[in-house]
């Protein structure tokens, strides 16, 4: 005869809690992380009001609050609830080193917020908080104290970042483009003397004008192309010059103005107004204006690249670079994970050979990623990419061009890792493509070939789709094969820009995965860095969600338009 | 992919001796009065065994299925029809290991010859499955994709090709003004007589028919078996069915198989009514299965 306890273990209740208590469970993690990773990393972009605090030893301290906590040591039985402390970004590393301070609260005599305080954001040396003194052109004075030169600072910087602008775009675009132009003459003409000119396809791949003298004897020619390229070099070398000189000027025109800030305990700085990129009184600012200021301290992030040891600035050129990671290894990794579904479901023998690889295939997944990276280092660079180098770039070498860390190999190695998860849901997506389909096919003439074509593969598209949106996920959260194949803490420059052929896929980029580790763990000043930890890592989930939320967009379309009859 | 053409493979014989052959072997039976001197062989089979891997599925089977008739082929489940049928249009060379003996003469053409092309016999001899499997596509496209196939691209041509086919199905007035809608809107029946129509355009001599009724309702039924009267004007019809019914209802010919054996081939109406084997008679009077 049963119990009642035993009728209720036999009527499922406590299963279907015990259910229920693991999904909650999961969902509160999966939550709790994003919430925690979304206070930490939103809060950053807020521009907080300027403190001044006076202390008990007359000394003052202006900055904005960081945090309160109550000091460990400090509960006794006594004084049960303790005592607090105050952090504060004090900025100014340059005057003091470090960016924040503890503030006991018992050292504070007063706290105040005063509307006049600034805040300048700087080139260099972070932000600093004090007020102006006086500003400089050259050693005439322009304007005195804090209102006239806060008056008086505003049209200046605007100028001042213009200049900016064209500099970096002198810099990066024109004289790269010299640069490169003298490189690749260079590169020619070691490859003449060397010797072994390149192979005949390979100069018409360089772009090279053969002249009138096509006709000459080998080395003559080459001569008279060696004469030309070195006259190249001398226009190029002369232009480089003129822009060098244009540069200058307007560094010069950059520096002019300075000017004298003096922080709450009277110490006096003198900065170029060059360093400065915006300079705010957030204690005078309304809501309004803080929001609008918020928006753009976001998209600065997302837009502009990194400065000091990428603590502050934004993380662009590693969003770039995950982004077109992930993309360049879907590209590799869907025909390749297709082909190989294709062949073992549907040409090879099943048998036990078959049986193996599927095994050996669903091992591969299991497989630790950074061997994959060591995997990648050996065969990508070392063997194909010093193969590359040796036969087609061999002016260059030692210098490697191929046979270094870079996207292209990145990717490929992340292909090669993601590959198993491509495999495994395609060759479900085949299975589940129901034999009458084929059937019909085949009964209507279709060659095995035309029914893949035409319907096979049409019916397996979602599942495809979703091994891809599996790989993608995998691969964008992988660092460590990266690390080993060509992801950067600092890219000079991006791996797409003007200069021909546009995709360099042998250069090193940024990815916000590796960004998290540098900033966080590698960089000098880990409490600046902090912030923007978190916001890396909410900008990394963001750009995995949005990768995943286009190919499910993409997958819910084929599903309708392809969905079954058979039940 | 196909198997290897069986050793034991007889010499093809020419057509007219086949049709002699048929004389003398069916010579007792009463043929239909009308026409019979212009009744012409379209399927010979000879002798034919059929193995998956090592289980021998078919025995000695000997039938000559005739031109611009209905053929239907019954027996208890299990009994070899469908594997039969499926012989017909090599639809059986998919599954590993499965092989032929004896040989298939389809217009006194082996089509087990090392020299057949099977997407070309295909095309010759279509086939309408027991489930209706339309593609996830439009009506229009399911009924294209055969001659899309075999290469016509030219629309206006396209055009009256569906339309001929869906006509011939009897499906026209039902879809004419939802051509581009998804083949899967349609009903069963519907998805049943589109498949007919996209086997029709590929204007096939032989329309295999693997029980096409069974999952349809008794209307759907009935327009499908108009629909074989009609076919037959250009058609040799072989239809698969566990409906003893509809074999008699619709069929000319009957082949009563039993384990992988034929019992007894005949006129439906003598089969039906004389049968001339006590097995089939125990069957077709439902006394045993």
């Amino acid at each position: 005869m049963r119990t009642p306890f035993k009728n209720f273990l036999a009527s499922g209740n406590v299963f279907i809690w015990g259910c229920a208590a693991g999904v909650s469970v999961s969902l509160l993690m999966v939550f709790g992380l994003l919430l925690l990773i979304m206070i930490n990393g939103l809060g950053y972009f807020w521009t907080s009001d300027i403190v001044e605090l006076t202390l008990k030893d007359q000394q003052h301290v202006m900055g904005q609050l960081a945090g309160r906590e109550v000091i460990p040591r400090s509960v006794t039985p006594d004084h049960p609830e303790g005592k607090g402390r105050l952090r504060v970004k004090i900025g100014n590393r340059d005057l003091y080193g470090l960016d924040f301070k503890w503030v006991n609260d018992d050292q504070i005599l007063s706290q105040a917020y005063p509307t006049d305080t600034v805040l300048v954001e700087r080139r260099e040396w972070g932000n600093m908080y004090a007020r102006i003194k006086a500003i400089y052109k050259g050693e005439t004075l322009q304007a005195e104290g804090n209102e006239a030169g806060w008056i008086a600072l505003a049209p200046l910087i605007s100028t001042t970042n213009a200049l900016q602008q064209q500099i970096t775009r002198i810099e990066r675009v024109e004289i790269g483009s010299i640069n490169t132009d003298i490189e690749q003459a260079r590169l020619k003409i070691r490859a003449f003397e060397m010797g072994t000119p390149p192979s005949p396809s390979m100069r018409e791949g360089k772009k090279e004008r053969s002249g009138p003298s096509d006709s000459l004897a080998p080395d003559t020619r080459d001569r008279g192309r060696i004469d030309n390229l070195t006259a190249q070099v001398a226009a190029a070398e002369s232009r480089y010059q003129e822009k060098t000189i244009e540069l200058e000027m307007l560094r010069t025109q950059f520096n002019e103005y300075s000017v004298i800030m003096v922080d709450a305990n009277g110490r006096e700085k003198q900065i170029p107004v060059g360093q400065i990129i915006r300079a705010l009184r957030p204690n005078e600012m309304g809501l309004l204006h803080k929001s609008w200021t918020y928006l753009t301290n976001v998209w600065s992030v997302l837009s502009t690249e990194p400065r000091e040891a990428n603590t502050e600035g934004g993380i662009f050129p590693a969003i770039f670079g995950t982004v077109m990671m992930v993309i360049i290894m879907s590209l590799a990794v869907v025909p390749f994970g297709v082909l190989a579904a294709l062949y073992l479901r549907e040409y090879a023998r099943q048998g036990t050979m078959v049986r193996l690889v599927r095994i050996a295939v669903n091992n591969l997944a299991g497989v630790p990623s950074i061997v994959f990276g060591v995997f990648g280092l050996g065969f990508f660079i070392y063997a194909i990419g010093g193969t590359l180098d040796m036969l087609f770039f061999p002016e260059r070498l030692p210098t490697p061009t191929f046979g270094t860390g870079g996207i292209l190999w990145a990717s490929l190695t992340l292909a090669l890792l993601t590959v198993p998860v491509v495999i495994v849901a395609t060759e479900e997506g085949l299975a589940a493509v129901p034999r009458e389909f084929r059937e019909g096919s085949l009964a209507l003439g279709a060659t095995k070939l035309e029914t893949m074509l035409k319907v096979v593969i049409p019916c397996a598209l979602p599942g495809i789709l979703t091994g891809l949106i599996l790989a993608m996920a995998r691969a964008a959260g992988e660092v460590a094969p990266l690390m080993l194949t060509g992801v950067v803490k600092l890219a000079p420059s991006l791996p797409v820009d003007s200069s021909w052929p546009f995709f360099h896929l042998d250069r090193k980029f940024m990815h916000l995965g590796f960004h998290i580790y540098d900033v966080g763990f590698q960089s000098p000043n880990v409490e600046a860095a902090k912030p923007m930890v978190y916001i890396t890592t909410l900008v990394l989930i963001t750009v995995v969600v949005l990768l995943n939320f286009t190919a499910i967009i993409l997958r819910n379309h084929l599903r309708k338009k392809y969905a079954s009859s058979v039940l | 992919m196909h198997p290897s053409p069986p050793l034991t493979q007889q010499p093809t014989l020419p057509h007219t001796l086949n049709l002699q052959r048929l004389n003398v072997q069916v010579g007792h039976r009463q043929l239909p009065d009308n026409d019979s001197n212009t009744r012409a062989v379209k399927l010979a089979l000879n002798q034919v065994n059929f193995f998956y891997g090592d289980r021998q599925a078919l025995f000695k089977i000997d039938i000559e299925i005739i031109k611009n008739q209905v053929t239907s082929f019954i027996g208890p489940s299990g009994c070899g029809k469908s594997t039969l049928l499926r012989c017909l249009n090599r639809l059986n060379d998919l599954i590993e290991g499965a092989r032929l003996e004896g040989t298939m003469l389809l217009d006194g053409v082996d089509i087990y010859g090392p020299d057949v092309d099977i997407t070309d016999l295909r095309t010759r001899v279509g086939m309408v499955f027991q489930k209706s499997n339309p593609f996830p596509k439009s009506i229009y496209e399911n009924v294209a994709y055969g001659p899309r196939l075999h290469g016509i691209r030219n629309r206006s041509q396209l055009d009256q090709i569906v339309e001929e086919g869906i006509k011939g199905a009897g499906l026209w007035d039902e879809v004419k003004d939802r051509l581009q809608a998804s083949a899967l809107g349609l009903s069963g029946g519907q998805q049943q007589r589109l498949c007919i129509a996209r086997a029709l355009a590929v204007k096939p001599d032989v329309l295999l028919m693997d029980e096409p009724c069974s999952a349809l309702d008794p209307v759907a039924t009935a327009k499908i078996e108009e629909l074989l009267f009609s076919l037959k004007q250009d058609l040799t019809v072989v239809i698969v069915t566990h409906n003893m019914q509809q074999a008699a209802r619709v069929s000319d010919w009957t082949a009563f198989m039993y384990i992988g054996e034929l019992v007894e081939f005949g006129l439906t109406k003598q089969l039906f009514t004389t049968p001339s084997k006590k097995q089939t008679e125990d069957y077709i009077t439902g006394r045993f299965g």
